[in-house]
């Protein structure tokens, strides 16, 4: 178990970068805590796989340092870094059981028989895998794959981190939660550093305590799932998390106060907007929209079943919002007005916040 | 136009692939085959398409038995999880392939693929290969090339499986608009209820070959006519456990007792299987009828907005999925509500019990 | 609906092909098989024999001679070339510009004619002028492969491994490239060294290549004839005549139709049953 900590990294695919774009990843400064569960996460090609890949020592950086409780390992191959990963589609060796499989990263490591035995067995009733210790490995299902590969990180006693690309990616829907729950339940259990990417909000938010959300090689915010939810840093995290994500409306300005459709919004920041350049904006999640018998007048243009709830698209001058009804509340047939729940709309500056 | 399965079944062998399948499916109808990995879906579709000939059964389409008629001499298209495209044509080639096979002259062609190219976003990438462009993209264009066609039967079959999260929600919002003002039968394969629920149109329940239920999306989802149909439609999966039913009372062993009131007032004395989604259960005494449950906690998940606990009662693992953020300790006793109005009851057979 | 007729001219296009199996492998084969149940005396006129040739070819001598030479051939060749195979396709780079250099040289020996590659080694290997017969008496060895059957053997099977290894390079090659890096990336974090990495990784998913290759060497080489004739002709003595040989000498030479024919067939099962024993070993511990 490890702290670990980026320090200025970066990275490109480039011999020489030239510009700001030929870099994957951009001057990084993170802590991870030991023991802690955390998520990158991003759409494909923000750099999130790329880091992965230098935490684990398969990349070498092109800039900065890779700290292990504060030991400098950035030369480091993987096997001694001491790291554990479970890849987006199942590894498992083919020709040997389920019990060789877990057995060998320790036989690797010339382990006693003894103790291997001890703590394969251990970890196999952590995973649920006991009775298949048996079999030959190949033939079991995704699932199953993904279990034996989390468990050769999980036997070794020296890992300092599991990394996890995308885990679930082969999973059906329906094994996805267990799979998940498993995954959590068995981080409370060992308190090993956990991260875990995906492109998957649901899967990051619900695994992790802390969320590195990215894009295009930047960090764009670190926070807890309900940071994220509530108060997004940029109008991107807005955007990427939430289904469907933030509304993100034009604003304009009168006597220093927001506004919208001619309507003034009222928002968690009390600031005058009268001295801040760039282009203004109002966020607001489709959770803390509501309807209401005054408002910004909108038309009710789509309703889609969500089952639990409605997802309503409305048209207000010109711009879609979205809001969420829950089961079993009325939605109005044509015209109506919308409230926005002052303590989640925020202000955005050049897709910024503004405190 | 209209297609229809007359006791459609395949088998290989000893191997049942489909039992015996009558569905009708009307023009300009946008269909849904929701079930598992190896349900049957994709192999349904090509019993469909003329990919595969029934063991027995027929297929009707417009009227005419079309049972063994090759998939050449019908008028079909099919996407397909995989981005499959024509690697080494350009994105406009790609969308103009399937109007060369016709003969339509050049400038019709450049007409229909523009403004397929605009509907779908790919305008500026005309004269690119589907390599230099991004997944999304690349599914695009294999949708812009089945929509040029002009088919009579469109089948897709997971087509957003392999796309980012965010990706899948924009494309799942066009989906639909793109064949609204066409009469072509749409038939959409996934493994995801919420995708199934957005889409709407109508949905048939697939289960190891059978074909559970069909009918309006909503209307199954909120009338599965069985077990087997609400399990397919849940996610995360639904909540069961055994009750019984004395007088005017039921109980859950000797944990819980509630009134059995509205349509289940009349129903015999016996035992049956009750069924709660996973957001009819709360940590809060919400709905109607809200009956308090003592459970174990296994996992709490907590995402931004709202809570997933996993716990165990009565040796039943449920799940609930709660607005809010319900912090729990893990391995700590709890008490969670089920809104018995919203329950679901099925008896020995698995059918739904209703008044 | 449109309609479009199915085109059933497609077939025409089949026929040829249908043809050219029929004249090219049944015709023969019945013909052979005609000929192995009749005596002829050289005028075109055949008596019925029945089974005598193939009594007479499984019982003589010669035949189970050429046969334990063509099997001692075989074996050799593909315990050397398999082995060699595997090692000079996990030396080979999976990157960069030296990837074509290294698959352009390694499939130069599959280019040249059969006959050109025997006439190269008999030249190459004369002890008078050939520089690997001059250089290895230059060294001291008492080498003569026209004289010495030792010497004979080694040129043979030093010829078809240069000949031949490419080929089970060029597959077992095309079988590591196509494992995902992340199995290699696995194997990594799980400390497991290089042979383990061939052991568990490279191995097994190179065996259904591996089954094709050595599928395909054993079938050639067990029908080897080209190479070793014009290379040693069989010699010196009947030290190097493997059964392809032998068949043309008694077919050919000594145009005896009936007794050739009979080991045609003889030669054909074999080879069909030793395939199929192959396959099916192989196969089966796939499936375990």
């Amino acid at each position: 178990m490890a702290k670990i900590t980026l320090e200025n990294l970066g990275h490109s695919y480039m011999e020489s970068p030239q510009s700001e774009a030929d870099w994957a990843l951009k001057k990084l400064n993170i802590d991870w805590e030991d023991g802690g569960a955390y998520a990158l996460l991003g759409p494909s090609g923000c750099g999130k796989t790329t880091l992965l890949s230098i935490i684990s020592g398969l990349l070498h950086p092109s800039a900065g340092r890779v700290l292990f409780d504060d030991k400098d390992v950035t030369d480091l191959p993987p096997d001694q870094r001491h790291i554990a990963q479970v890849f987006q589609f199942p590894v498992v060796y083919d020709t040997m059981t389920v019990y060789d499989n877990l057995a060998f990263p320790l036989r690797n490591r010339h382990v006693p028989e003894a103790d291997v035995d001890k703590r394969v067995r251990e970890i196999a009733e952590m995973i649920d895998l006991t009775d298949t210790l048996g079999s030959r490995a190949k033939g079991l299902t995704a699932d199953g794959k993904q279990k034996i590969s989390l468990g050769r990180g999980l036997v070794r006693s020296d890992v300092n981190v599991i990394m996890f690309d995308e885990p679930l990616t082969v999973i059906d829907p329906h094994l996805k939660w267990l799979l998940r729950s498993k995954l959590k339940e068995l981080h409370q259990r060992v308190k090993t550093t956990m991260i875990y990417v995906t492109h998957d909000q649901t899967e990051a938010l619900t695994f992790a305590d802390k969320v590195v959300v990215m894009n295009l090689g930047e960090v764009v915010q670190i926070g807890t799932p309900v940071d994220l939810f509530e108060r997004p840093q940029h109008t991107f995290v807005g955007h990427f998390i939430g289904s469907p994500g933030m509304n993100v409306l034009p604003c304009a300005v009168e006597d220093g106060k927001p506004h919208f459709a001619g309507t003034e919004i009222d928002t968690a920041s009390d600031k005058n907007l009268n001295d801040i350049k760039g282009t203004l904006q109002i966020g607001v999640r489709p959770e803390f929209v509501q309807f209401a018998d005054k408002g910004v007048p909108a038309k009710v243009v789509k309703v889609s079943d969500a089952g639990r709830f409605r997802i309503v698209e409305t048209h207000a001058d010109d711009t879609s919002i979205k809001l969420l009804v829950p089961e079993g509340q009325g939605i109005p047939a044509d015209d109506a007005y919308l409230a926005f729940d002052r303590n989640h709309t925020q202000v955005y500056r050049d897709g910024w916040i503004v405190a | 136009m209209t297609l229809e399965l007359k006791d459609v079944s395949l088998r290989f062998g000893a191997d049942t692939h489909i039992y015996p399948t009558s569905l009708t499916l009307d023009p300009g109808s946008f269909n849904i085959l929701l079930g598992t990995t190896l349900a049957g879906k994709t192999t349904l579709m090509k019993l469909m398409a003329g990919l595969e000939k029934p063991t027995r059964g027929e297929v009707w389409f417009s009227g005419r038995n079309v049972t063994g008629v090759s998939v050449r001499s019908r008028n079909v298209s099919m996407v397909y999880q995989q981005f499959i495209n024509y690697p080494n044509l350009t994105v406009y080639e790609n969308i103009a392939s399937p109007l060369r096979v016709a003969r339509i002259a050049e400038a019709e062609i450049r007409k229909k693929v523009e403004s397929l190219a605009e509907l779908l976003k790919l305008s500026p990438m005309l004269e690119r290969r589907p390599g230099e462009l991004s997944g999304g993209q690349q599914q695009r264009t294999a949708l812009a090339r089945a929509l040029a066609k002009d088919s009579d039967l469109v089948l897709l079959d997971e087509p957003l499986a392999n796309l980012d999260f965010k990706l899948r929600e924009e494309l799942r919002d066009e989906l639909p608009r793109l064949f609204a003002d066409r009469d072509c039968i749409v038939v959409y394969a996934t493994t995801e209820p919420t995708e199934a629920l957005l889409f709407g149109g109508n949905t048939a329940c697939l289960h190891e070959g059978r074909i559970a239920q069909f009918g309006p999306t909503g209307e199954i989802y909120r009338a599965p006519k069985d077990l087997v149909s609400a399990q397919v439609f849940s996610d995360p999966p639904i909540n069961t456990v055994t009750v019984t039913k004395r007088g005017g009372e039921f109980r859950l062993a000797d944990m819980a007792a509630w009134a059995a009131i509205g349509e289940f007032a009349n129903i015999a004395d016996g035992d049956y299987t009750l069924g709660v989604r996973p957001h009819h259960v709360s940590p809060l005494a919400r709905g109607e009828n809200p009956v308090g449950i003592d459970g174990k906690v296994l996992v709490a998940e907590l995402s931004g907005s709202e809570s997933i606990i996993h716990f165990t009662m009565h040796g039943a693992t449920w799940v609930s999925q709660s607005h809010g953020i319900h912090p729990f300790e893990v391995g700590s006793q709890a008490k969670l509500y089920a809104d018995m109005s919203r329950a679901m009851l099925f008896d020995k057979n698995g059918t739904r019990v209703a008044a | 609906m449109n309609n479009k007729t199915i085109n059933h001219a497609a077939w025409i296009f089949v026929l040829p092909v249908v043809a050219l199996v029929a004249f090219n492998a049944i015709i023969p084969l019945m013909t052979v098989v005609n000929y192995s149940v009749q005596e002829t005396f050289g005028d075109n006129t055949f008596f019925w024999a029945g089974v005598i040739w193939f009594e007479e070819v499984l019982h003589s001598s010669r035949f189970h001679d050429a046969l334990l030479r063509q099997l001692a051939f075989t074996f050799t060749i593909l315990a050397i070339e398999v082995p060699l195979g595997v090692a000079i396709a996990l030396a080979m780079p999976r990157k960069g510009a030296w990837v074509s250099v290294c698959l352009v040289t390694m499939a130069l020996p599959l280019l040249i004619p059969w006959n050109v590659v025997g006439a190269m080694w008999n030249i190459f290997a004369l002890p008078d002028i050939g520089l690997l017969g001059r250089g290895l008496n230059a060294l001291g060895f008492d080498y003569n492969f026209t004289r010495q059957p030792g010497d004979a053997w080694f040129t043979l099977i030093l010829m078809d491994v240069w000949h031949w290894t490419s080929l089970v390079v060029l597959l077992a090659y095309a079988g590591l490239v196509s494992i995902p890096d992340a199995y290699y990336q696995a194997a990594k974090i799980d400390g497991a060294g290089s042979f383990a990495i061939f052991r568990f990784i490279q191995l097994p998913k190179l065996k259904r290549v591996l089954t094709i290759a050595v599928l395909l060497r054993f079938m050639d080489s067990f029908m080897i004839y080209t190479e070793p004739f014009v290379l040693t002709g069989g010699g010196p003595g009947n030290s190097t005549t493997l059964l392809s040989i032998d068949l043309v000498k008694i077919a050919l030479g000594q145009f005896d139709l009936g007794p050739a024919a009979a080991m045609s067939l003889i030669y054909f099962l074999i080879i069909l049953l030793l395939s199929w024993v192959f396959y099916t070993l192989m196969m089966r511990s796939e499936a375990q």
